[in-house]
């Protein structure tokens, strides 16, 4: 009973915490900062989602921006597609108003992130046989195939992107409350998966697999669920992506986001929770940070030039396993108020 | 059927440069088990070197002026194919050197040297690009001055550092020197494209009602020529033994003495060339656009046809680039806008049903 | 006692996510004072958008300066900062100095808003000038709209861009209109059965396509084959085979000139001889060096500027932009984006006062302005209408060929 109440605690607080900083951050800082504040949040998931595969189950994705491109086509075709057609007979779903805005975003959001986690099933379920490089070459591989597929789906827009998306997220200026609530499910569902049976069973699969094999972990099934519910998550954050930017086109869903949501994940330091949310952030604002006239044109080299630095000097990356963590720290303080698992 | 012949035809030639490139990719998977995602942003330096010997370097005499000057063109085209393969090769030596050796044998003082310079130029490049003063000596000697003060800062980071295993920070490394190539081309060559011009006299043949290009048909030439080179090097030569021993087992290969980073250094050098020459062909042969995502794609593609022949395998790598650049045609024929995807499917198809590759041996894995 | 525990701590990661999206409909009744306050600040401040503040102007400008697409950015960057030397040479507006903020978005459309917002919010300038591609003005354009900042965009020729509000305007024509002019053109030429090569990455060239095939099939003209390329592709001999069994009396690419070279080399290499059609997607001084002698004999459609044409407008532009950039010849994106920021320039001293509702007003009331790239005049759908001339090209040079009104096409 006092563990639930605890939990419960933590949840409300979550919330308000959210509520709060939205309202302080949308009122106070300019429409820019929020904007990249809403990109730092994405990608910060994204990273998050990619640790499940890549770091907590030791698989080898690097296709992750395949499944964010599901997330976020499915969603726009909820607003933009199916929601005009259904909206006749359920006007509730009209946009515009609070409850219609969030109801449909949460459609969206559901839609998305199952489409996404099917197709990670799709997707997982063959490939996943495969280890090392190779599972690494055939994520890449299913993650262009999805991009070209969009490409060429006429309905979506095709290479020309899918604009206008209608704005659910902004309308009401709490698009922060979405985003960072999103995020805190991932970091919390990785942190609790962590903290149980079965998570330890991801644990043991990405140490060495074949004496989880041996041990009577079904490893084919521990993988795919992590590949299904990491690209769930991406998916999830696609959806919001959509909604916030208003408009998509496939090439922000190349190669290239795949391999900086995999970046993240490796300078956070893999299996890293903290690590990789602080590295999915930090990688996102820092090339906002160097905008300035001074490093402009060199900013990706330096980017660049770091990244391979920072592999060769610190290959565990920032975090390495470990984790930074606030109950701890509380715990230190004093040995009180949080419900100690 | 006339018609499929020649789309076959066009497959083989685009065919043969993605195989010199994915023996590169090939070869180096082959020793180091490596992902070298750099490879083909060697191929894009390969294609400017022949842009800048073509219309800077060398006293190339435009052909619509002074068609007489067609056999000079000719002995400077080869110089040039040269050229571009010995810088690549030594391009690939320093991405081996300071990129993947730290990786296996630990960051050492000399790899604390050359990161410190390489962080400390674009600082000074910038620098120098901001004044409005000539005097860009100060700045290179102070680019020169923090090149040196980075190194004991590089160096003490280096001290704790052990070397890694994981494949995963190998295969970012790789993206990273990938990047950096591409975006450092970006600031020194401009993203704007740059053609060559045409270098060489070009006809057309008819032979049964098919047509024949002489640049295409110059490609494929050299190419197989390339192509002989390597096997004779890796099968009869004392180096290419070693690179095949070190393939079989890195561990028994030291044991028996192989020095054996000089022979990966070596395995590098010879397919950066290879895609050197085949980055120069490719601009100057059929005068595609030279900008510094020139390899993106191709090298994709390349890799995708070193996998598909059995990653490790040599014949391999020039069959997969075979059959890639002839599936690829047949689709653009009839499916263009799936060309990029076919690649793929091809792919992912391979890997489920034989994922060794066409070539490649499966082998079981040791517990 | 300890299992079970673990096993409500998955429980634990439901619970929270259940509870947020709980507290994600919670919010929508706790906001709502916050929204409806929010807004109405906006209008009190909004409703004058950005005002100037202090002794200089600032002018935003997002452009494609770096990625695929930067020599059309950097082109266009060179006009911009032409015109607004000039402007701040001749003593700015009312005495105070304009000042340019050109943010680069890399190419990409998810930059390009960023940047905007970054323009917009930060750097609160009164008038933002960008981009070259339709799909990134697309992209930023809502941002504007939004803000109340007129945007001024040199040469996006999408129909869809400047429909997206009342601030968003264009000083080029569009494609519905280019389009239409090289169909007329292909017809008047004789070429009646036009095969129609387009770029399915572009949105520019579908359009393109689509248009032209319409009005040469309302001409009485027939289309031989559409295939596809992608830009990047290097190897078009496949589709180009295609191409040659319909046997066209010429071809329309209307692609970039990244690629356009390469495939008249590959066409002719297999043995196309037809000429080829394009658009202002092939104006530049790369697209020769690129297709060597392939194109001897092609026409494309432009905006109406060359450098030689013998207009005094063009003349004094044309020395004006080799005194600044001497080496370099100036091309119709240089021109597009001169005009562009001279539109916002002269509107400038005509706005009754200097924030962005007024700005936007004084450049919607542009009319038979001289701008170097053509009379502008902003119609009630807030695009150019404007002529556009046809270039042959012959040896090294583009030779106007032909100009058409948009009435003589019938628009």
């Amino acid at each position: 009973m006092r563990w639930l109440l605890g939990r419960i605690g933590v949840v409300v607080l979550t919330c308000a915490i959210l509520l709060v900083a939205n309202r302080l951050i949308i009122d106070n800082i300019k429409e820019y900062y929020v904007s990249v504040l809403v990109l730092c949040g994405l990608y910060a998931t994204l990273a998050v989602s990619l640790n499940l595969i890549n770091g907590i189950t030791g698989q080898f994705s690097i296709g992750h921006a395949g499944f964010y491109a599901v997330g976020a086509y499915v969603g726009g075709a909820w607003t933009m597609l199916i929601r005009p057609l259904v909206v006749k007979s359920l006007p509730i779903l009209q946009t515009g108003t609070q409850i219609g805005d969030h109801l449909n975003l949460f459609i969206a959001l559901v839609l998305g992130t199952v489409c996404a986690g099917l197709t990670g099933l799709l997707v997982g379920l063959p490939s996943l046989r495969l280890r090392g490089d190779y599972l690494a070459i055939v994520t890449l591989g299913f993650g262009e195939v999805i991009r070209i597929v969009i490409l060429n789906m006429d309905v979506v827009g095709g290479p020309r992107g899918f604009t206008p998306i209608t704005e659910l997220v902004n309308n009401h200026g709490i698009p922060l409350v979405w985003i960072f609530g999103l995020l805190v499910v991932v970091v919390a569902f990785s942190r609790n998966l962590l903290k149980s049976a079965q998570g330890l069973k991801f644990l043991a699969v990405r140490e060495d697999e074949i004496a989880a094999d041996a041990m009577g972990v079904n490893t084919t099934r521990v993988k795919v669920t992590a590949f299904v519910i990491g690209s769930a998550f991406a998916g999830a954050a696609g959806v919001l992506y959509a909604h916030c930017q208003t408009g998509i086109t496939p090439d922000s869903f190349d190669m290239n986001t795949s391999i900086i949501i995999t970046t993240m994940v490796v300078l956070g330091g893999t299996g890293s929770i903290s690590g990789s949310l602080l590295a999915g952030i930090a990688l996102t604002a820092l090339p906002e940070l160097l905008r300035n006239d001074f490093i402009k044109e060199y900013r990706m080299v330096i980017f660049s030039t770091l990244l391979v630095v920072f592999m060769l000097t610190r290959p565990q990356g920032i975090f390495g396993h470990r984790e930074i963590a606030l109950p701890r720290f509380l715990r230190r303080l004093g040995r009180k108020g949080e419900p100690n698992p | 059927m006339q018609a499929l012949v020649q789309t076959l035809i066009y497959g083989v030639e685009t065919g043969a440069i993605y195989a010199l490139i994915a023996l590169g990719y090939t070869m180096v998977y082959g020793v180091l088990r490596l992902i070298n995602f750099a490879h083909g942003d060697v191929y894009m330096i390969g294609a400017f070197v022949g842009f800048f010997a073509c219309t800077q370097w060398l006293p190339f005499k435009d052909l619509s002026q002074h068609p007489e000057a067609a056999m000079l063109n000719v002995v400077l085209a080869l110089v040039t194919l040269l050229l571009s393969m010995l810088i690549c090769a030594l391009l690939g030596i320093t991405i081996e050197r300071f990129a993947y050796r730290p990786l296996r044998n630990g960051f050492r003082n000399a790899d604390a040297h050359f990161w410190g310079f390489v962080i400390a130029l674009p600082v000074t490049a910038f620098a120098g690009a901001m004044t409005t003063t000539k005097r860009q000596g100060v700045f290179l000697f102070a680019g020169v001055v923090i090149g040196f003060i980075m190194r004991p800062v590089m160096a003490y980071l280096a001290k704790r550092i052990k070397p890694s295993g994981s494949r995963l920070n190998a295969l970012i490394t790789a993206i990273g020197v990938s990047l950096m190539l591409e975006n450092g081309g970006i600031n020194i060559f401009g993203a704007d494209p740059k053609f060559i011009p045409d270098i060489l006299p070009k006809r057309q043949f008819n032979l049964f009602g098919l047509v024949f290009d002489s640049s295409g048909l110059i490609i494929l030439a050299i190419a197989a020529i390339l192509m002989a080179l390597l096997r004779y090097i890796v099968l009869y030569t004392r180096p290419g033994k070693a690179m095949r021993a070190i393939s079989h087992d890195i561990d028994a290969a030291k044991l028996m003495g192989i020095n054996t980073d000089r022979v990966i250094s070596f395995t590098f050098a010879l397919g950066a060339s290879l895609a050197g020459a085949a980055g120069f062909m490719v601009a100057a042969f059929t005068n595609i656009k030279v900008v510094p995502l020139f390899g993106l794609q191709p090298g994709l593609k390349a890799f995708v046809a070193a996998v598909l022949g059995g990653a490790g395998n040599i014949p391999g790598a020039t069959l997969g680039g075979l059959i890639m650049g002839v599936v690829e045609s047949l689709v653009a024929s009839k499916f263009p806008q799936w060309r990029d995807a076919v690649a793929f499917i091809l792919l992912i198809v391979i890997l489920l049903v034989r994922p060794a590759g066409l070539l490649g041996k499966n082998t079981a894995e040791k517990v | 006692m300890n299992q079970q525990r673990r096993k409500s701590s998955l429980l634990g990661a439901l619970l929270v996510s259940a509870a947020l999206f709980g507290g994600g409909c919670k919010d929508k009744e706790e906001s709502k004072p916050n929204g409806t306050g929010k807004s109405g600040e906006t209008t009190t401040t909004a409703s004058r958008g950005n005002v100037v503040t202090g002794d200089t102007i600032k002018i935003g400008e997002y452009g494609s300066l770096t990625g695929d697409n930067s020599t059309f950015g950097i082109s266009t960057d060179r006009g911009i900062k032409l015109a607004i030397e000039e402007a701040n040479a001749a003593g700015g507006i009312n005495g105070k100095k304009l000042e340019l903020v050109a943010e680069d978005d890399n190419s990409k459309s998810e930059q390009a808003k960023t940047v905007v917002q970054k323009l917009v919010s930060s750097e609160k300038v009164i008038a933002v000038i960008g981009e070259v591609a339709s799909s990134r003005s697309m992209m930023a354009a809502p941002v504007c709209q939004e803000a109340k900042v007129p945007m001024v965009s040199p040469s996006s020729t999408n129909p869809k861009v400047t429909a997206i509000g009342d601030y968003i305007f264009r000083v080029c024509f569009t494609d519905d209109f280019q389009a239409v002019v090289a169909a007329q053109f292909a017809w008047d030429q004789g070429f009646k059965n036009v095969a129609v090569f387009t770029d399915v990455k572009s949105d520019y060239s579908k359009a393109f396509g689509e248009l032209f095939a319409n009005k040469l099939k309302a001409l009485g003209g027939k289309i031989a084959a559409e295939p596809t390329y992608q830009s990047g592709d290097v190897d078009f001999k496949a589709q180009l085979a295609t191409i040659k069994g319909a046997t066209p009396d010429a071809i329309l690419v209307p692609g970039y000139y990244t690629e356009v070279g390469t495939i008249a080399r590959q066409a002719r290499e297999i043995g196309v001889t037809v000429p080829l059609l394009g658009g202002d997607g092939w104006e530049s001084d790369q697209l020769i060096p690129g297709a060597g002698t392939a194109l001897e004999g092609c026409f494309f459609t432009n905006h109406y500027f060359a450098h030689d044409l013998p207009d005094p407008n063009i003349k004094s532009f044309v020395a004006a932009f080799q005194k600044a950039y001497p080496g370099k010849q100036p091309g119709a994106l240089d021109a597009l984006g001169y005009d562009a920021a001279k539109v916002i320039i002269e509107a400038l001293k005509r706005s009754k006062s200097l924030d962005s509702v007024a700005l936007r007003d004084a450049i919607a009331d542009t009319k038979g302005f001289a701008g170097v790239s053509g009379k502008i005049t902003l119609d009630e759908k807030r695009n150019a209408r404007k002529e556009a001339l046809v270039f042959e090209i012959k040896g090294k040079e583009f030779k106007p060929k032909k100009s058409y009104k948009p009435e003589q096409v019938g628009l």
